[in-house]
């Protein structure tokens, strides 16, 4: 009875509050774009900030001359080269490497504990200070735990042909092959800051991987294996080339930031002052950042405030390529379903 | 737990000759849960079998178990066997790959590849090491899956350029191009409009004369339009709450339709289910 009284009422029983909810929309219509003009306010009052700075000062100088003891002619020639020289082999090293993690994790790793434990130990590894890999990067591959050194005992074991110098340790030819020239430890070569970036990197190449991977509909799977497909060839005809724009964009977005990271590399020895050119991958190198914050701590205000700013403005002019080839690489490999 | 269903059903053989498939007492779990009760069934030999029941009572997870599609899904495991050319499919000597790629199967929502059309069809070709031209290969398939007419000035433009029904004659298509010996299809139009459908009752009528074929369908005036047998699965009505699915009754689909042996057939047929 009571039911049906309060059914029998029809629509007087709602109050009408359209127009106080159409006022919430708008209410929270504004907030959301203060939001994003505060971000974007932000950003541009920096940029133009250090574009005021620092545009007059990048000029050819910058990229053909090394640091210099004259404003007037300091450059950063060997901070470029080594950035990208890094950076080319954080990509060669971290892309095989956070690729096959992804998949053996995604595809093959059984549901136990064990992966269950690495799952969460990736999560925890992406959010490690990088100054901690730097640490690592520097006994594991700067170093090699001294096993290299002088006197060690796997030295004398193996009696192993030590050198001493700056790229000290055992240098030898893999496979008897000039061009696969293998420097143990590593010490402060580019090989070892590669390496350290990819640590850095792993965990978020890994990441993206196994969501690219992830988002590969489970329906095209069940359509190789229906054709009598193993496993791999799924994986590796169907799943990949789904996943790989995702792949490429998690893999550049990395690599963006390891080309902004200074502390690691510092940690691991990379020089503040390098007036050459490297020769080979083991050797000595400095990078963009290092050279900016180089810059920064000396007094004069040309090396403080405008090369500062021009390095800036290459650092952000070489990250915007970056993610401008991310995007052209998304949007070309790009599957229209 | 007494796993052997005391529920009524009835069921036909055929002559060892005649029978492709023969699934003997299988009893299928997901995650240790039983979903699929003591289903036995025997499939004819370039026939037509239609798989019938209400949503929920197992016929994906029948179908699927034809050629170990099932393996795929965590927590899958079967007990009993289906036998195929004598051997029985799930016999741990046998490498699920190599019967996939004799039993083929046609899925609910049409998957092609994210490719072009021809790639579509050339993949399985390319993978079993087709020996022969593959253009004629793929032109074959398409004139067999009755799609080449509409796509044979378009072969290297990508397959989601196809409308739905397209695409499911397309992966028809990708199905057959590597001759298997039974197509398995599980509710293969259930996604499309009347006319896509009746183009792949259609099909399936021509491919018959090639192929045996067992197909799902919720739809009972498709399965008597088709198919030449019928196998109708329900819920064991005696454990409604366990949702164990069982075969109730098989037979020539004329006869299940026009004169089923079982009260619970008829009541389902004549929609008097529930
Ligand atoms: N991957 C799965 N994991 C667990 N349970 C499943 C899975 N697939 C299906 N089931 C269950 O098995 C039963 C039969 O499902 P299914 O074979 O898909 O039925 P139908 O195709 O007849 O609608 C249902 O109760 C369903 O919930
Ligand atoms: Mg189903």
């Amino acid at each position: 009875m009571q039911i049906q009284n309060t059914l029998s009422k029809g629509k007087e029983i709602y109050k009408d509050n359209i127009s106080s909810r159409n006022r919430a929309e708008k209410i929270f219509n504004i907030l959301l774009l203060f939001s994003v003009l505060f971000g974007l306010l932000m950003l541009t009052v920096l940029l133009i900030d250090i574009a005021v700075e620092g545009f007059s000062w990048v000029r050819p100088e910058l990229f053909e001359n090394y640091h210099s003891r004259k404003p007037e002619n300091a450059g950063m020639k060997s901070a470029i080269a080594g950035s990208l020289i890094v950076i080319g082999l954080t990509g060669l090293f971290s892309f095989p490497i956070g690729v096959g993690a992804a998949i053996y994790l995604e595809e093959y790793a059984p549901q136990n504990k064990l992966t269950g434990f690495i799952n969460l130990n990736i999560n925890n590894l992406a959010g490690v200070p990088s100054i901690v890999y730097g640490m690592l990067g520097l006994v594991v591959f700067g170093r090699m735990f001294d096993l290299f050194k002088e006197g060690s005992f796997l030295v004398e074991f193996l009696k192993i042909p030590i050198e001493s110098g700056a790229i000290g340790g055992w240098n030898f030819n893999l496979f008897g092959l000039p061009w696969l020239e293998i420097h143990l430890p590593f010490g402060r070569s580019m090989v070892a800051g590669a390496l350290t970036m990819t640590l850095l990197i792993l965990p978020v190449v890994i990441i993206a991987a196994r969501e690219a991977i992830r988002a590969v509909p489970p329906s095209i799977r069940e359509g190789g294996y229906a054709l009598g497909t193993t496993k791999w060839h799924v994986i590796k005809s169907l799943v990949l080339p789904i996943a790989f724009p995702g792949i490429l964009t998690g893999m550049i977005l990395s690599l963006s930031r390891a080309i902004g990271e200074t502390a690691p590399l510092i940690i691991m020895g990379a020089f503040t002052y390098v007036p050459f050119l490297p020769k080979s991958v083991w050797d000595q190198f400095t990078v963009i950042p290092i050279q900016i914050y180089n810059w920064i701590t000396l007094p004069q205000t040309e090396y403080r405030v405008h090369l500062a700013a021009a390095g800036i403005l290459v650092l952000l002019l070489i990250l915007f390529l970056m993610n401008g080839i991310a995007i052209y690489l998304r949007k070309k490999y790009e599957i229209k379903w | 737990m007494n796993l052997v269903s005391n529920i009524q059903s009835y069921s036909i053989n055929f002559h060892e000759n005649a029978t492709i498939i023969r699934a003997n007492q299988l009893n299928i779990f997901y995650s240790g849960k039983l979903v699929v009760e003591n289903f036995s069934l025997q499939v004819p030999k370039n026939k037509i079998t239609a798989l019938i029941g209400p949503s929920g009572c197992g016929k994906s997870t029948v179908i699927r178990s034809f050629n170990r599609m099932n393996d795929i899904i965590p927590g899958f495991s079967l007990q009993g066997e289906i036998k195929y050319q004598g051997k029985n499919i799930y016999s741990s000597l046998e490498d699920p790959v190599r019967i996939r790629r004799q039993i083929g199967m046609v899925f609910q929502k049409p998957n092609p590849f994210p490719k072009s059309i021809y790639e579509n069809v050339a993949f399985g070709a390319r993978i079993n090491k087709y020996q022969g031209n593959l253009d004629e290969l793929v032109e074959y398939s398409l004139i067999q899956a009755a799609l080449w007419d509409e796509v044979k000035d378009k072969l290297k433009e990508s397959a989601y350029a196809l409308s739905g029904g397209q695409q499911q004659r397309l992966c028809i298509a990708r199905a057959i191009a590597i001759s298997p010996d039974i197509l398995l299809m599980d509710e293969p139009a259930s996604a499309l409009d009347p006319i896509a459908t009746l183009k792949i009752e259609e099909l399936m009528w021509e491919l018959k004369e090639k192929y045996t074929i067992v197909v799902v369908t919720h739809n009972m005036q498709q399965a008597s339009r088709v198919s030449d047998y019928t196998a109708f699965m329900s819920l064991d009505r005696e454990k409604i709450d366990a949702r164990v699915g069982v075969l109730i009754e098989f037979d020539e689909t004329t006869k299940l339709f026009t004169n089923p042996k079982l009260k619970e057939t008829e009541d389902y047929i004549t929609g008097r289910f529930g």
